[in-house]
């Protein structure tokens, strides 16, 4: 922005441009202090509650209240073509570059079901246990609006391809640990809807830009159980949701990108009541911490609603998260139910499934974070190692490849989550960039574990292995490392005969001078020489009795 | 010097020689050539009529001015067939032109007042008296199994040949040389501007018909291999999508709108070499039995003009009826293929659903929805069906199944035995010759079966307990499904928007004044049936009616080989009719929904009974009244 006004305001008004700088920089500033107060808010979710209430007496009321909390997941499937069309699915083109007769739903115009999306329905329903329909169907959503071409939607109403099955989670130690399972009602198959740009060309006409590069992207819809209860528990199960789309390769699960949307429905009762309070929808949540976050909030909003008697201003509606202001806004009152007119889409076949092709699905599905982090707690790493590790599942493919040369379990996961996981993030790499392949890794802790070189050495071999890539050995050539008993017994015979009066010393009970000797001979081989051959041979030779 | 000019080929040459050319297109399809000729002193004058079997030609004026020309045009046509008309026909008082013309020009005029009659014989199909006494030698005989629109005696059964094939007659003499492509297309398009004024079965005529044309005669005169379509003009229904072309569904709400690919159906014809001359009128996205739904004009039957064609494909049957194409391709949702070609007295295949892909055809009823084929022959009708049948990717509905060959089912008539159906089981079904249908529908039928008989058929009534059930299930499926295919013309991405400072203003003006009043109440009482809460009361029950029906044919089927059955209750009514009555209109399904509800026919061997049947057809009925053969 300076520059601009640099550029554009004669240098001969000095004190005006002087004044303008100043202007800028005071913006630029208070800017800062309000991302500031965003970022503490984000490490004290319950701060952002009304504040007229005391953070005890808050805690008071929140005592008689119990969440109830159920969340839709659309995942938008990483196929190479839409679902009814052979339209690249591709995220961040050109507005209306990938668009076609059927996405746009034109006169005439027939969907075809592209199997991936099958595929990737029976993949997920699978990883959520999930009792598969061999028999389902299609149904078409109606409603208008301009982002919708066909007006309807292709989805699955009463017969989704997989229903019943449940996800296991662990809560993060920093939110009380645990172990949770949350049923999964239904999995099905439906299409996304385009886009609506608002041109800010900024003109007075309000022109509404309809970009339909996303009409018709495949999407899985995963509707939970209301079984959450917390901000907390809804955050790791949509962290879970992500880990499981992205092990099983079906969707890149990117949040900011919106191929990973989480809509929650929240309500919560009086501790005791059997039956539910008014549900409220969240949208707009484009993180699991602002998850977490928009729920405590709405809980605390209307735990205080009740408390104050006001519990019928608690209505269906649907709120949005504003991450800038930390709370969630009314964005649409829900007047009766949205009567969509489902009714079973003509244009498509029914989807029927044999029992051969879910089996061979089956024996192909990789294995699920769940799994992982069982196994991980089985070889005896911490649950925090054990987090960290499944969480990704690039990383935990490669820890798997190093143990799986035989490294050592505790060591590799150290070096991953220390050094490794370090460098990532300071060069905003991920694990799949790095040089470093699972291998060398691996070739690296045993050579340390047999003390062929120090861990002061093998650091800076890592770092250079991650950024240039190489071999251990081949570095350790490269460094000239002298690991040959040959070569440093050698240069311990010259230090030795070079010391007749410290050797006397020594072998007249001063041990202590055993540093000394090691420290010449480090000297002599310009810190090449192996340590613990080192160590070693200089003992063997100062202990030889003539 | 040749200009074209709206369609009629205008050519000046031989000025030392006056030349007219007269061609004259009859319903049936024969052409007759009147030729005068004068020379340059004016002193021999030779009038010519030239038989039928000259071959198609366009109406044509050589040697003449071409203000003249006009002249005699615009007085041989009524005047609103005359396009794009640079000279007036109010600016100029003909008589003034016509003092100064030498006689045989009068001659012309006085022939021009017949020339008005071959239009008016389309109502009444009697042939202009003075013609009469021409040589003249009958073309194409206009029957069908179904054709119940006349009642006219036949003068002479015996002078009628059965009826040939165009498709293969076309390409008989394409590939002998005996004419050319263009000189077919040239006629037809002629004949389209002669008879449109009355029909009006085309909201669009094609631009492209005598390019498309050459390209064929080029392709034959070259050696090449021409496809087993080449040259056969083919009209399409507009709600079946053509590149290039306006397809509108007959809707204001697709004015102008031109899709950007081909349906398969027309993409098949093309590649065989079939030349689309237009796009046929119809009720409004199908939805009517008369094509008066239409937004833009209302075709008149060819045989009587004060009658509707049927709907919705009026104007695919119309048109073959008329002779203004070979062949056309409809579509059938609930009958509205097989109405409009028992009201125009030609013949129409409705194909078992998914035989045809529907990509490319605007749906209506997706479930429902088939593309059907309209020819003057069965055999016609049948080779059309053939070459757009087959699996298709683009329309997951289409059927696997292989297409059988259907030529082997059109023997010519010396291969017949004297009981070439012996043996085939034909069921009657008894509840489409109950009490509502007409009686001359009813005895029509039952001489059908008869004749049947008489080939050889074991004819038995047939009861379909279901029957009944089937037009109520059908409307509740059909609007249903409407309601919903329609929700995409919404003015947003195609069509006609009408501007609006709010969405649902601009949804509810462009739908508002996009749609006619038809299909409003259908999409409305689609929207009804489809609410929470009165789905299962209607759609699902209807869906179930629909099984029901299903299993009633099957075993009616198991039984026989085929089923007949009048295609309407009552032959063509009067435009306007029952326009305001839509239960009446309704009403007149009756005979063809449950056949979309069960989603058959199968094919061949009703092919082959059509065929034997309209080929051994003599001195019925309801042949339309020929000519004595007087040459």
């Amino acid at each position: 922005m300076s520059t601009t006004l640099f550029r554009t305001i004669q240098p001969n008004h000095f004190t005006l441009l002087t004044t303008a700088l100043l202007r800028t920089r005071t913006k630029t500033s208070r800017h800062i202090s309000v991302r500031c107060q965003t970022s503490t808010t984000t490490q004290q979710p319950r701060t952002s509650a009304p504040k007229n209430h005391g953070s005890n007496k808050l805690d008071e009321i929140l005592k008689d209240y119990e969440a109830v909390i159920g969340i839709e997941t659309h995942v938008q499937l990483s196929t190479s073509t839409k679902a009814f069309c052979s339209c690249p699915n591709s995220y961040g083109s050109h507005p209306n570059t990938s668009i076609c007769p059927v996405c746009m739903g034109l006169p005439g115009a027939l969907p075809v079901l592209s199997s991936k999306v099958v595929d990737f329905g029976v993949r997920l329903g699978l990883a959520l246990n999930c009792s598969l329909s061999l028999k389902s169907k299609f149904d078409r959503k109606q409603y208008f609006y301009p982002d919708l071409p066909k007006g309807y939607q292709i989805s699955q109403f009463d017969v989704p391809i997989a229903s019943g099955g449940y996800v296991d989670v662990d809560i993060p130690l920093e939110f009380g640990g645990g172990h949770r399972r949350f049923g999964i009602t239904r999995v099905h198959m439906e299409e996304d809807a385009g886009k609506l740009l608002h041109s800010d060309a900024g003109d007075y006409s309000q022109a509404m830009i309809v970009d339909l590069n996303r009409a018709g992207v495949p999407l899985l819809e995963i509707v939970s159980e209301p079984d959450m209860r917390s901000g907390v528990e809804a955050a790791e199960y949509g962290s879970e949701m992500q880990r499981i789309v992205r092990y099983l390769g079906v969707s890149n699960g990117n949040m900011q990108e919106g191929s990973l949307r989480c809509d929650v429905n929240i309500s919560i009762r009086p501790i005791g009541q059997a039956e539910f309070g008014t549900k409220v929808e969240i949208k707009n949540l484009n993180a699991f911490s602002a998850m977490s976050r928009a729920i405590d909030y709405e809980i605390t909003r209307q735990a205080l609603l009740y408390n104050q008697g006001q519990a019928d201003k608690i209505v269906t509606e649907t709120r949005l998260w504003d991450e800038g202001a930390q709370k969630t806004v009314t964005m649409r009152k829900k007047e009766g139910l949205a009567d969509y007119r489902y009714f079973p889409e003509p244009d498509l076949p029914e989807v029927i499934l044999t029992q051969e092709y879910v089996d061979s699905i089956r024996a192909s599905l990789p294995e699920l974070p769940e799994a992982k982090r069982r196994r991980y707690e089985a070889m005896g790493l911490g649950i925090q190692d054990v987090l960290f590790l499944a969480n990704d599942v690039s990383v935990a493919e490669y820890f798997d490849e190093v143990i799986g040369k035989g490294a050592d379990v505790k060591s590799a996961a150290n070096w991953l989550m220390s050094d490794i996981a370090a460098y990532l993030k300071n060069e905003e790499l991920s694990i799949s960039d790095v040089k470093l392949t699972p291998h060398e890794l691996a070739e690296l802790i045993a050579a340390i574990k047999d003390e062929t070189i120090s861990g002061k050495i093998g650091k800076q071999i890592l770092f250079e292995l991650l950024a240039k890539g190489g071999t251990v050995q081949g570095m350790i050539k490269e460094k000239d490392l002298i690991t040959d008993p040959v070569e440093i017994e050698k240069v311990i015979m010259k230090v030795i005969s070079e010391s007749p009066k410290q050797l006397e010393q020594y072998r007249s009970g001063k041990t202590k001078l055993q540093g000394f000797f090691a420290g010449q001979v480090m000297k002599m081989s310009k810190g090449k020489a192996n340590p613990a051959l080192l160590n070693k041979i200089l003992l063997e030779k100062l202990n030889a009795k003539e | 010097m040749k200009d074209e000019f709206g369609g009629f080929l205008i050519e000046r040459e031989h000025i030392s020689c006056l030349q007219i050319r007269v061609l004259f297109f009859w319903v049936d399809g024969s052409v007759w050539k009147m030729q005068l000729r004068q020379d340059a002193a004016g002193a021999s004058t030779s009038t010519k009529l030239l038989s039928p079997s000259e071959g198609f030609g366009l109406l044509l004026f050589s040697g003449l001015d071409l203000t003249v020309s006009l002249l005699i045009i615009s007085y041989l046509l009524p005047p609103q067939s005359l396009p794009l008309n640079p000279i007036s026909r109010r600016k100029v008082s003909p008589p003034i032109y016509f003092s100064g013309v030498p006689p045989e020009l009068i001659l012309v005029i006085q022939l021009k007042l017949e020339v008005n009659i071959p239009l008016a014989m389309l109502s009444t199909l009697q042939p202009p008296r003075s013609l009469t006494l021409l040589p003249f030698r009958r073309f194409h005989g206009s029957k069908t199994i179904a054709s119940l629109a006349s009642s006219s005696p036949t003068l002479d059964a015996s002078s009628v040949s059965p009826p040939q094939s165009q498709i293969l007659t076309t390409r008989r003499s394409l590939l002998s040389g005996e004419t050319t492509a263009s000189e077919i297309a040239k006629s037809y398009l002629s004949r389209i501007r002669l008879t449109e004024p009355q029909l009006k079965c085309f909201l669009h005529v094609s631009e492209n018909v005598l390019k498309e044309a050459q390209e064929i005669d080029q392709r034959i005169s070259r050696g090449e291999e021409v496809g087993p379509l080449a040259g056969v003009v083919i009209g399409v229904k507009d709600n079946i999508c053509t590149e290039g072309m306006p397809s509108t569904a007959a809707s204001r709400i697709l004015e102008h709108y031109r899709p950007p690919f081909d349906a398969t159906a027309v993409k098949k014809i093309k590649e065989m070499g079939g030349i689309v001359v237009g796009k046929t009128n119809m009720d409004e996205f199908g939805m009517g039995s008369t094509t008066e739904a239409s937004a833009f004009q209302v075709t008149a039957n060819p045989w009587d003009l004060t009658r509707v064609p049927g709907g919705s494909s009026g104007g695919s049957a119309a048109a073959v009826a008329a002779r203004q194409c070979m062949v056309s391709l409809g579509s059938d949702t609930g009958g509205s293929v097989r109405q409009p070609a028992s009201f125009c007295g030609v013949v129409g295949l409705k194909p078992t659903y998914g035989r045809v892909s529907r990509f490319g055809l605007m749906a209506y009823a997706s479930s429902l929805d088939v593309i059907g084929c309209f020819g003057s022959t069965v055999a016609d009708a049948g080779m059309l069906l053939h070459a757009v049948s087959g699996y298709d990717r683009f329309d997951s509905t289409s059927s696997k199944q292989d297409v059988p060959e259907f030529d082997t089912q059109f023997l010519s008539m010396d291969s017949f035995e004297s009981k070439p159906l012996k043996g085939v089981r034909v069921g009657l079904i008894r509840e489409t010759l109950e009490e509502g249908v007409d009686s001359g529908v009813r005895s029509a039928t039952q001489e059908a079966a008869s004749h049947l008989e008489a080939l050889g058929c074991v004819v038995t009534e047939v009861s379909l307990p279901s029957f009944s059930l089937g037009l109520p299930a059908y409307y509740v499926i059909a609007s249903s499904e409407s309601s919903s295919n329609l929700s995409r013309y919404d003015g947003v991405r195609y069509g006609n928007q009408v501007m609006a400072d709010e969405l649902n203003k601009l949804y509810e003006c462009s739908r508002g004044q996009g749609f006619g009043g038809e299909v409003k109440m259908r999409i409305l009482m689609g929207t009804y049936a489809l609410s929470a809460g009165y789905y299962d009361a209607y759609y699902k029950r209807a869906q179930q009616v629909r099984t029901l029906i299903r299993k009633d044919f099957k075993a009616a089927l198991d039984h026989n080989d085929i089923l007949i059955s009048p295609a309407a209750p009552s032959a063509a009514y009067k435009i306007g009719e029952k326009k305001d009555d839509p239960l009446a209109m309704y009403a007149g399904d009756i005979m063809t929904v449950n056949v979309n509800l069960a989603g058959l026919p199968a094919i061949e061997k009703l092919l082959k009974v059509g065929h034997i049947f309209e080929q051994t057809l003599k001195g019925s009925d309801f042949v339309p009244p020929t000519l004595p053969n007087v040459a």
